[in-house]
């Protein structure tokens, strides 16, 4: 399986890493090590680190950080962009109808089984109009790439996606570590996300809000895998960064206890999965959200980023329906195609699989993070016998898709550069109108041949760079 | 206006700072002693072990007192809550939940402080290592206050953050001159003995003040110039008073900010009062041990007042 490289095609280098590749080809061997070195002890002193859940030794990693940008020439990037906004919209006017009129499925273009019996879709939500109609307001699409034109859609990260922190950090660290690049390559900014995220999220305040909108962002605290970019978003927006335990309802509001007494809130970027967000309402032991915050959630008094239930629209089941969701609510085919995906539910399908199973990789309907996926490719006679007895037992658990030869880009090693496999995840914002900072985090799986990216799986991270061309 | 919990966050962030500082200079005291002095070493750990507010808990794990057991506990037993180690631990942790109120100068210090303790402090220290850890130590949490002096806005992150600072010290220097009052009380049998110029530079040494004592009084220490300058002095950085005025101050700035007058600012005001109303003599015709019991009890009202008025909790 040969991949497509980014940087270089037989022994020429493309053209968006040309002015990258004579620069690179000026350094030493020791500056860029030193560089690299420097760049650890950056994300060290920030703490800009994650936690490993089960690891009770080394709970704050950091996530491995590669100096060679990955790089996107505009046009490339226009096309991605436009794709991607039509794929938000569809989502978002997916989400409406199936909260309301149901339209897909009474046209039978959807089974109505994949939502009824979807534990992602939340009937607390049916009849729910949020405010500006927006349902999910931040959304992390994860793209890889195959070939010189082909891109696909591998995800939609509806519910929360997280990683813009590494995206804005990664550019901070590569500007302090290579001022001469960026003077010497336009590269068009990724700084201004925060603020766009503030902007997108006072546009959707309720109406009840009369004044500046009060914004924050809920938490379930220090110990969570994600805190230190809950901490960041919440500095560089400004805002509050709250947990459950400061927050209660007062007067029909969901307030946050501050020095001068209860204040309350117009806008909360929640961090916390809908289980957790009220106990009154989802998980009655959950201590991360607030009792109560669905009822003034419903009666309008406050705008919940992103809605609870969104979770549906980035199921692993729907996500084979994608290109018939765009196609319904846009009137338009997608301009990015999905990965072909066998949906194990149905009898065919579930032969094929089972029967291809070392070419394919079978993903749950619901995981993420890489986790209880089968690599098949990648894995030994035994676990494949073992993953297809979990998939005869629970068939429509599964989807499964075939084992992409996704792109490569240089990173730094001991021996110079050398190709490894990336993905990329933009990110985007809905509200009164969809913005998408060019750019996105890109992650890259270090070990050599290896096709996951995850960080929770030893994938690591590069600054993503958009030419202004 | 901020979190409840932001304000306690920032609150103790800094007590644990100053706690650790404290409980360096201490263990530096009692080091010197160990040098320089003719008495008994053993005796002099226990002071320092009661100075630090830690001689119950090393007994409960250690028992006998032995100076290396006496640094270890001190400085990196995880056991100790109150163990430089463990102060820079919370201290991290506090800055952590409350990153969004700090500058990222302030959060980069505290965060490599403690990477760095850590690593310094991942094993037994010997006495050969302890003077280059103490200078880490405080060089550390000099580089801390540095970045939160030049860089925090004076707001009133600002303002809970110094009241840590203060309500915390006040307790240490209280509780390390309650620990000696005996020495500094008149007519016991040895005064002015080579045993009690000994003790008395102990005391002033763990504030940092053997030197700064001399710029102030005379060459020679006498009992109620110690008080003087422990309790009374607002130019000492670490007396009662100073701690006291800089706890007024910044409660006014709270009660400007916010437009509410709390218990706590009667509670402070009152305190710095009667500190200002009395002399080195008065307190010692009235009792030190007596003073300070009731210093330290007011003390901790205070801090609990705080935490009721801006809802820590």
């Amino acid at each position: 399986m040969t991949a497509f490289d980014e940087m270089r095609k037989d022994e020429t280098t493309r053209w968006p890493y040309q002015s990258y590749d004579e620069w690179y080809a000026r350094q030493t061997a020791e500056d860029l090590k030193r560089k690299s070195a420097d760049a650890e002890q950056v994300f060290r002193r920030t703490g800009i680190t994650f936690n490993v859940y089960g690891e009770a030794e080394a709970a704050e990693r950091l996530i491995p950080f590669d100096i060679v940008p990955r790089i996107l020439s505009g046009a490339e990037w226009r096309r991605l962009a436009q794709g991607i906004e039509q794929r938000v919209v569809a989502l978002n006017a997916f989400l409406d109808d199936i909260y309301n009129r149901q339209e897909i499925v009474k046209a039978g273009r959807l089974p109505v089984e994949l939502i009824a019996r979807n534990k992602t879709f939340l009937p607390e939500m049916l009849g729910m109009k949020p405010p500006g109609g927006v349902y999910t307001h931040i959304i992390g699409t994860d793209i890889v790439r195959t070939g010189e034109h082909d891109f696909y859609v591998l995800e939609d990260n509806a519910r929360t996606p997280s990683g813009v922190s590494y995206m804005l950090e990664n550019r901070e660290t590569m500007m302090q570590l290579f001022p001469e690049l960026f003077r010497d390559i336009r590269v068009r900014p990724v700084e201004n996300y925060p603020e766009l995220l503030r902007r997108s999220l006072e546009a959707v305040a309720p109406p009840v809000c009369d004044g500046p909108p009060t914004v924050a962002v809920l938490t379930p605290g220090i110990y969570n895998s994600a805190y230190f970019e809950h901490a960041f978003l919440a500095d560089q927006m400004g805002c509050e960064l709250v947990e459950g335990s400061d927050l209660r309802i007062e007067n029909g509001r969901v307030a946050m206890r501050t020095t001068a007494g209860y204040k309350p809130i117009d806008v909360l970027y929640r961090r916390v999965d809908d289980d957790f967000l009220d106990p009154l309402t989802f998980r009655p032991d959950s201590a991360l959200g607030v009792a109560g915050i669905m009822d003034v959630y419903r009666a309008g008094g406050i705008t919940i980023a992103n809605a609870p239930g969104t979770g549906i629209s980035d199921d692993k089941a729907i996500y084979s329906y994608m290109p018939e969701i765009v196609e319904f609510y846009t009137g338009r085919k997608a301009i990015l195609p999905n990965v072909p995906t066998w949906r194990c539910s149905e009898a065919d399908s579930l032969a094929y699989v089972l029967e291809h199973l070392g070419s394919l990789v079978v993903k749950e309907v619901h995981g993420s993070g890489g986790y209880g996926m089968l690599v098949g490719p990648a894995a030994s006679k035994k676990e494949r016998e073992a993953f297809a007895a979990k998939l005869k037992a629970n068939p429509a658990n599964y989807i499964a898709q075939p084992t992409l030869a996704l792109s490569t880009c240089p990173i730094l090693t001991e021996k110079g550069l050398a190709p490894r496999h990336v993905d990329l995840r933009p990110f985007v914002l809905v509200s009164d109108q969809v913005r998408i900072v060019p750019g996105g985090l890109t992650r890259v799986a270090l070990k050599e041949g290896s096709l996951v990216v995850n960080s929770s799986q030893g994938g690591g991270t590069k600054d993503t760079w958009v030419l202004d061309d | 206006m901020l979190l409840g919990r932001t304000a306690n966050g920032l609150y103790w962030m800094h007590r644990y700072i100053e706690r650790a500082e404290n409980i360096a200079r201490l263990v530096d005291t009692g080091h010197h002693v160990a040098l320089t002095g003719d008495g008994d070493q053993i005796d002099s750990w226990t002071s320092v072990l009661q100075s630090a507010g830690a001689a119950g808990a090393f007994q409960a794990v250690h028992g006998q007192v032995d100076a290396q057991k006496a640094i270890d506990f001190m400085l990196r037993d995880e056991s100790n809550s109150s163990s430089v180690l463990q102060c820079f631990e919370t201290a991290r942790s506090n800055g952590r939940m409350v990153r969004t109120a700090l500058t990222r100068e302030v959060w980069e210090n505290i965060n490599t402080a403690w990477m760095n303790l850590k690593a310094a402090l991942s094993s037994p220290v010997d006495e050969k290592r302890l003077p280059e850890l103490l200078n880490l130590i405080k060089r550390e949490s000099a580089l801390i206050r540095g970045a939160f002096v030049g860089t925090m806005l004076r707001d009133e992150r600002f303002d809970f953050a110094r009241l840590g600072t203060f309500i915390e010290r006040a307790d240490n220097t209280a509780r390390i001159l309650d620990v000696k009052y005996y020495v500094l009380l008149p007519g016991t049998s040895w005064v002015g003995s080579a045993l009690d110029t000994q003790q008395w530079e102990s005391i002033l040494r763990s504030v940092s003040a053997h030197r700064s004592y001399r710029w102030v009084y005379d060459v020679r220490y006498k009992p109620a110039n110690i008080i003087d300058f422990l309790v009374l002095n607002p130019r000492m950085p670490r007396s009662l008073a100073f701690c006291a005025t800089n706890i007024v101050d910044n409660l006014d700035y709270l009660e400007r900010d916010y437009g509410v007058r709390h218990a706590c600012h009667d509670t402070a005001g009152e305190t710095l009062a009667r500190l200002k109303a009395t002399s080195a003599t008065d307190i010692i015709d009235k009792g030190l041990h007596e003073f300070l019991i009731e210093f330290i009890s007011g003390n901790n009202k205070l801090g609990n007042e705080i935490a009721d008025a801006y809802r820590f909790y």
